[in-house]
Formats: structure tokens, C-alpha cells, sequence
């Protein structure tokens, strides 16, 4: 039944460099797709780095690699050429 | 497999990070913003040169992979001055908080503006000293709480707006970092533009305002400015007060034309001295 369903193909990926992430939230708050969720995991400075929790749900809009103070975070297209236009 | 990079790493010191600023901290956000900016708007790295002062914001320039200067307090406006002087084919901005920007250094801004030098100016605005422990600003707002006002600012605070409209400058507008794209795309406006260009950016400093003044976090701050920014694009600048916890008028209030410093010296001096002067480049192509 589960292998009926359509698969929804992932418009976008989302990476995380954990180790310099602080744990602010700012990316888990301003997904517009609702992706991510703070780790209860630490990285090595004690912070709670995001994780892709809902990993299916992200476009690549790479507003959570704006929103970030410590460019820790961002999200890329898939199935698009690199090149990367976000509409201003 | 090759692992995906960070579109605006090239812009970045990727040695140095993390950077020293406190999480959440509105600071990376701006930077983020200005090198998203850069690659938006594909401006040549090495046609931008970044000049700050003192302060948290002063430290930007340590930060930007692109030909940067850290001045002395107050004085990024005058070596920034200086710099487009000598080198007028250069992009020349600066980043400074309110403190070092306003206090410090608000002669400079005032002059600068007046004599519409071409250069960018991007001020963070944290209503606080950051970096020396909370003293008083003068964007701090009325009844807010500060080291050295602990029951409650009542000087009237700087409407940074108004003040760079007044004084001259050919762009203002004022944003939050809740504010992204509107903010990178202010910065790609001025990156354009000739003349001096102000661009005001509400950040939180979760460290010293937010706590002494029992704000929150800084995700607390950035749902503040998501509810509570008015936008008020072309507003009468008189009008754009930020009261303690009230409304931020944010948008882009100025938008005019004016010879820049440069060319007024090339109109002037060209008319007094005729075949003898040599006009100066003024990097500015109308
Ligand atoms: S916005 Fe950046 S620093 Fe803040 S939690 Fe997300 S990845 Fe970490
Ligand atoms: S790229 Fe967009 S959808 Fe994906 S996690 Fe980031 S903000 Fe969310
Ligand atoms: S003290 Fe305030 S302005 Fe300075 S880095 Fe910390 S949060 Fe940012």
C-alpha cells in the first residue's frame, strides 16, 4: 500500500555545518516548509544544532541561509542547475 | 560525492569562524545579508572595500574575505572618506553600530551625509554598546534600561532616519533583521547608487539589551520585529520614533538624486579655474 503512494520527489536539501552553529532557532522559527527541529543533541561548544526533521518538506528556498548569524545553515535547490536565483 | 558549499562563502573568512559574536546576535545576519547581496547582484569582490570602527559591529571588517579595514572608534566615516577619495573606482562601505556611528563618530556622519560622499553606509542598530557592557546610546529609547541609566533612559533618542535625511543623503531606509530579503536587496540598491546611502538595521544584542531590559531571547526579539515592524515605505522621516517595545517604521523612506562630493568639486572648480583644472574621476557614471 505504502509503495502505491507516490513518493513526493524533495524540491530541495537542507545541510547544517553543526559545528559552528549556536542554536539560536532563527532557522527552525523562519522555515516557511516547517523542516527543522533543534537537536537534543550538543555539538562540541554545547549548542542544540538544527536537524532536517522533516527532510521531505524542504523546497531549497534557502531562506533558513539567510536568516542565519552564523552561516551554519542553507538550503539548496535540487533538479536545477547550481546556479542560484532566489527571487529579491 | 562533493558536499555542497555555502553560496556566500566566498565572501566570508571561513578561517575564522565561529565568529566571536553571541548566538543570535543580529550582527551575522547583516553580514549574511550584505554577501548575499555581493552575489545577487554579482558585484566584482574586489571592487568593494569595507571599512568599520569599534564596537561588536566594528568587527565585520575582520570577517568579509574582501579588502577590509577596522579604523579607530567613531572614525570609520573619515577613513572611508578618504578611501573613496584616493580610489574612486572602489565601492566603498561602511558597517558601524549606533554607538560608534551616532556618538562617537556623528560629526562624521552628519558631514558626510551634507557633503554626499560616495560611500555606503549599513549602521547596526542595537540601541545599546554592545562590546563595553551597556552604556547608554543615543538610539537608546526612552524608559529602556541600560548600565548606566538602571532606572530608565529619559534623553531623547536619535530618529537615525530622520537624522540622515535631513543632513543629506540621497537613500535612507530602515529595516529589521527579520527583514532579510528586503535588507539584501536595500544592499544591492546601494551598492548601485551614487551618493551617501544609509541603510538602519534593527538587530537584536540578546547579550546586553535584551537582558538588562528582560527581553527575551533573541528569537523573542526577531518575533517582536515580525509583529511589530509597520511598513512605511516613503514615510515623512520626522515621523519613524521607534518607542521602548513599540512599532518600527521600517522601508525605504529616501530615494533622490545629488552630485556626489566629487563632482561637485569637478562643477565648481571646473568653472572658476576653465582649462586649468584637470577633472578628478569621480567613479560615478550618471
Ligand atoms: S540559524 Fe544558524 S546558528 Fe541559529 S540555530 Fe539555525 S543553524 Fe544554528
Ligand atoms: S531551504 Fe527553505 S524549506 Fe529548506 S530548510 Fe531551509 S528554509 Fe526550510
Ligand atoms: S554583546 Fe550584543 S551586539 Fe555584541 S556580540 Fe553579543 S549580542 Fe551581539
Amino acid at each position: 500500500m505504502a509503495e502505491k503512494e507516490k513518493p513526493k520527489k524533495p524540491k530541495g536539501e537542507v545541510h547544517v555545518n553543526r559545528e559552528v552553529c549556536k542554536g539560536c532557532g532563527f532557522c527552525v522559527e523562519f522555515c516557511p516548509s516547517h523542516v527543522l527541529a533543534l537537536d537534543t543533541a550538543f555539538n562540541r561548544k554545547g549548542y542544540h544544532p538544527p536537524v532536517a526533521a522533516k527532510p521531505e518538506a524542504c523546497n531549497g528556498c534557502n531562506l533558513c541561509g539567510l536568516y542565519c548569524p552564523d552561516f551554519a545553515i542553507f538550503g539548496v535547490r535540487l533538479g536545477k542547475a547550481e546556479e542560484d536565483s532566489d527571487e529579491g | 560525492m562533493t558536499q555542497p558549499r555555502n553560496p556566500v562563502e566566498p565572501f566570508l573568512r571561513m578561517d575564522r569562524m565561529p565568529h566571536i559574536w553571541c548566538p543570535g546576535c543580529g550582527i551575522g545576519v547583516v553580514v549574511n545579508c550584505f554577501a548575499r547581496a555581493m552575489l545577487e547582484s554579482k558585484t566584482d569582490i574586489d571592487s568593494v572595500q569595507v571599512v568599520s570602527g569599534i564596537g561588536c559591529t566594528g568587527r565585520i571588517a575582520g570577517y568579509l574575505r574582501m579588502d577590509s579595514y577596522h579604523t579607530t572608534h567613531g572614525r570609520a566615516i573619515p577613513f572611508a572618506t578618504g578611501l573613496k577619495t584616493a580610489r574612486p573606482d572602489m565601492k566603498v562601505v561602511v558597517f558601524s553600530g549606533d554607538g560608534d556611528l551616532v556618538a562617537i563618530g556623528g560629526n562624521h556622519l552628519i558631514h558626510a551625509a551634507r557633503r554626499n560622499v560616495d560611500i555606503k553606509v549599513i549602521c547596526v542598530n542595537n540601541f545599546t554598546y554592545g562590546m563595553t557592557g551597556g552604556q547608554v546610546a543615543p538610539t537608546a529609547p526612552i524608559e529602556s534600561v541600560a548600565t548606566t541609566s538602571p532606572f530608565g533612559v529619559f534623553e531623547q533618542p536619535f530618529n537615525l532616519a530622520f537624522l540622515a535625511d535631513s543632513a543629506g543623503a540621497v537613500y535612507v531606509a530602515r529595516w529589521t533583521t527579520y527583514h532579510v530579503r528586503q535588507l539584501a536587496k536595500a544592499m544591492r540598491e546601494v551598492l548601485q547608487k551614487p551618493g551617501f546611502c544609509f541603510v538602519e538595521v534593527i538587530a537584536p544584542c540578546p547579550t546586553i539589551y535584551q537582558r538588562r531590559n528582560r527581553l527575551g531571547d533573541a528569537l523573542d526579539a526577531m518575533r517582536f520585529y515580525k509583529q511589530q515592524s509597520k511598513l512605511s515605505e516613503g514615510a515623512d522621516t520626522r515621523t519613524l520614533d521607534i518607542p521602548m517595545q513599540g512599532p518600527i517604521p521600517v522601508g525605504r523612506f529616501v530615494n533622490r538624486d545629488r552630485p556626489t562630493l566629487l563632482e561637485n568639486m569637478n562643477t565648481v572648480l571646473g568653472k572658476r579655474l576653465g582649462a586649468k583644472f584637470t577633472p578628478y574621476p569621480t567613479g560615478v557614471t550618471r
